[in-house]
């Protein structure tokens, strides 16, 4: 159901100044080419992630029917300002503002009058559907969401298009480089700010001219770090993983171009079945899957889904990870805190805690087919060594001294909720 | 002849639009039980104490007005419309009617200019306004009837360092001074900065369920305390001088500049600060702190200006 993805640049130069510089003019061009390709190829639905739709509580979905407003950029005011009416698909976004909730991940719709829809996804929409012939659907992107983070958003979309059933054209608004020049400039004069970002903006766009998207997402993090990528880059990992995680795309680099100092560029990329050899780059290693518990069903992880262990005896986890996996005869646990199944109640005190974690560890266990007396080694969390570890020790011993795991305690500073420890276990099955 | 002008206080004014959120005001359109009262209540010490001052403006510095190409100032006599949080639209819809001193803004634009910096001024009626600015004046100043010089904060220290956005912010501070008192104005400067700034990532159900309200880690409430004992024995100095690696360890909103710049404005007090009140939002750590020029004497301990 995914007809294509597109990567573009979402600066408002492009669209209100192209007269200024003659690459801002080409690569308006090419959005304009693209978005004739895009009314014309019987695509329902736009799915746009946009690095400038900033969140920090977990992800937004836009499900106002027709967002309308007159945007005046903060920084580019003078090159004049854009009104707006948008047609969004509201359904879509609460299906996939659902999907993402199903697997534990924070998220909320918005539909409020005068919400400032951000310059970036304001640029796509207006230049690739001018005439809001394909109704579109927009999610935000976190500040703090790492990769495991965004891949997991990226899977739920990919669940969500799947669900949907629209032919769905997905567009992600990145900047490439992110170094903008920070002094007045001759826009006719406009280059890449920095030669070093200029030689990494090319590598990556000889990768996506051979469709090598997982490739790409390989290489993010080293990209972001070397030429300011633009949020870390961190919208290619969600891309890679909404169109499934492989480097079997067709790609097409329309266009490469300065804008104040950044690198802008508009790819294509449209899956293919072309066979490939090997895949060229893995520079990071799997990242926990992305479960099923939601019933959602996703085709590209259910090799995986057959080893997760989730169970509503035990609480929920935090972040978009299961209770445990299970491979072969090993179970392997997340870190497992003291909350209380249902109502989620921390107890109070260190020797309750262990208590509490250690009875969750030996619920999630049991649902895997293992149990505490199976425990072969323990990690320990305490937020507190000095003061908490002689007490942990005793309720400790009661449960697992027999057992005899072999066992690790670190002290660390915190821990994702006001607990003061966590146990990772492995166990035989 | 024009009296000379004066810088009559400057406050460090936090802008989490949660405080707005849970006072109630009829400008806000959600509404709320209750929430970060001792922020409020704080707020509401510094409002009495520095508005008997009868300030004849605010000049606010915003992380949330952010621009790449030099220091942007409101340039309209008036803003009205409604501002939506992007981040927290559930908690903020807040309409405003914004005063704007614009001569007082070119002033200081002009004066940034001589300086070397790159100054510009927001013509465009339509533009906008920020949700940091509003919160800001709006917790000092809720009657609006003050006006504002709006100004932005320039991304450098995002492209290249934290030393080099902080340098600007004190030639800006400077630049401030001098306009400030070339208009004859009395103004009070609101640095509107979080301290900690990691933020939860996930929201309670009842957004102002306050069993949920704590630092988000134990490095960032040391640096909030170290940087807030710093500020309230008047040490602001040496408080610059490390509010590089500040930016760095606890992820401080004052990268955006607002602290520097008005800790610059005011000649770097050695006096005491007054803490009007801390507490985190969403697990970022939110001081209001303020500098009474009056009180350079006087003020040498916690409670002297209540």
């Amino acid at each position: 159901m995914i007809q294509k993805a597109l990567i573009v640049p979402g600066q408002p130069h492009i669209l209100l100044a192209p007269d200024r510089n003659a690459g801002w003019a080409s690569l308006k061009k090419s959005y304009e080419a693209l978005g004739r390709e895009i009314e014309n190829s019987g695509a329902e639905l736009l799915l746009v992630y946009s690095t400038q739709w900033f969140s920090v509580i977990g992800h937004l979905f836009q499900v106002d029917p027709k967002p309308k407003w007159t945007l005046v950029d903060q920084n580019w005011y003078e090159f004049g300002e854009i009104p707006y009416e948008f047609r969004v698909d509201p359904a879509f976004g609460e299906l996939y503002a659902k999907i993402c909730k199903d697997h534990g991940m924070q998220a909320s719709t918005v539909n409020y009058h005068g919400f400032p829809i951000d310059t970036g996804t304001v640029v796509a929409l207006k230049l690739l559907n001018p005439n809001n012939a394909i109704p579109a659907s927009i999610v935000s992107c976190n500040i703090y969401a790492e990769r495991e983070e965004s891949r997991a958003l990226g899977l739920a979309g990919r669940a969500a298009i799947e669900q949907y059933g629209r032919k769905t054209i997905v567009v992600c608004v990145t900047n490439f480089s992110n170094r903008y020049e920070v002094a007045d400039i001759d826009p006719a004069r406009d280059r890449i700010s920095s030669s070093k970002d200029d030689e990494w903006n090319r590598k990556l766009l000889e990768m996506f001219g051979e469709g090598r998207l997982e490739d790409v997402a390989q290489v993010a993090r080293e990209f972001a770090r070397e030429a300011n990528a633009d949020m870390g880059f961190k919208a290619i990992w969600w891309l890679a993983a909404l169109m499934g995680e492989n480097n079997r795309y067709d790609g097409k680099v329309w266009d490469y171009q300065p804008v104040w100092g950044t690198g802008s560029a508009i790819v294509e990329l449209t899956p293919s079945s072309k066979e490939l050899d090997f895949e060229k780059e893995f520079d990071e290693a799997a990242v926990p899957s992305f479960d099923t518990a939601g019933g959602t069903g996703l085709e590209t992880h259910n090799v995986l889904a057959e080893s997760v262990v989730l169970t509503d005896k035990a609480p929920k986890p935090v972040g978009p990870y299961p209770h445990a996996r299970r491979v072969g005869e090993l179970v392997y646990t997340s870190g497992i805190g003291p909350r209380k199944p249902g109502t989620n109640e921390i107890p109070e005190g260190i020797e309750a805690q262990t208590r509490s974690c250690i009875e969750n560890i030996q619920t999630i266990l049991e649902a895997a087919g293992s149990s505490l007396d199976k425990v072969l080694d323990v990690t320990v969390y305490l937020t507190d060594m000095k003061r908490d570890f002689d007490r942990f020790n005793k309720v400790y011993a009661e449960y697992l001294g027999k057992v005899q795991p072999t066992r690790t305690t670190v002290g660390v500073d915190s821990l994702p909720t006001p607990i003061s420890v966590e146990l990772k276990v492995i166990a035989s099955a | 002849m024009t009296r000379k002008g004066e810088i009559v206080g400057g406050l460090l004014a936090p802008h989490p639009p949660h405080i707005v959120y849970s006072e109630n005001h009829w400008r806000n359109e959600p509404k709320s039980e209750c929430g970060w009262e001792v922020l409020r209540w704080g707020y509401e010490r510094a409002r009495k104490h520095f508005l008997a001052k009868k300030p004849d403006v605010l000049l606010v510095h915003s992380p949330h007005w952010q621009t790449v190409i030099g220091h942007h100032f409101l340039g309209v006599p008036e803003f009205h419309g409604l501002s939506v949080d992007p981040i927290f639209p559930n908690l903020f819809r807040f309409k405003y009617d914004i005063k704007v001193d614009v001569e007082l803004a070119e002033m200081i634009a002009e004066e940034g200019r001589q300086d070397g910096l790159i100054t510009k001024l927001m013509r465009n009626p339509n533009y906008r306004v920020d949700y940091g600015t509003i919160v800001s004046c709006h917790m000092i100043n809720p009657e609006w009837d003050i006006p504002i010089v709006g100004i932005s904060s320039n991304n450098s220290p995002y492209y290249f360092s934290n030393e080099m956005g902080q340098a600007q912010m004190i030639k800006l501070g400077q630049a401030t001074k001098r306009a400030i008192e070339k208009s004859g104005r009395r103004a009070i400067l609101l640095a509107s900065n979080t301290l900690s700034h990691r933020h939860f990532t996930t929201e309670p159900e009842i957004p102002e369920d306050m069993s949920r309200e704590h630092v988000y880690e134990h490095s960032g409430y040391l640096w909030d305390m170290k940087v807030i004992d710093l500020m309230r024995t008047g040490k602001t100095r040496e408080l610059i001088s490390v509010l590089p690696e500040f930016m760095d360890h606890a992820v401080s909103e004052v990268k955006a500049g607002g602290l520097a710049w008005m800790l610059s404005a005011l000649d770097f007090p050695d006096y005491p600060g007054e803490l009007f009140g801390y507490w985190t939002v969403i697990g970022t750590g939110n001081a209001v702190v303020g500098w009474d020029p009056q009180l350079k004497a006087a003020a040498t301990t916690q409670g002297a200006m209540a």
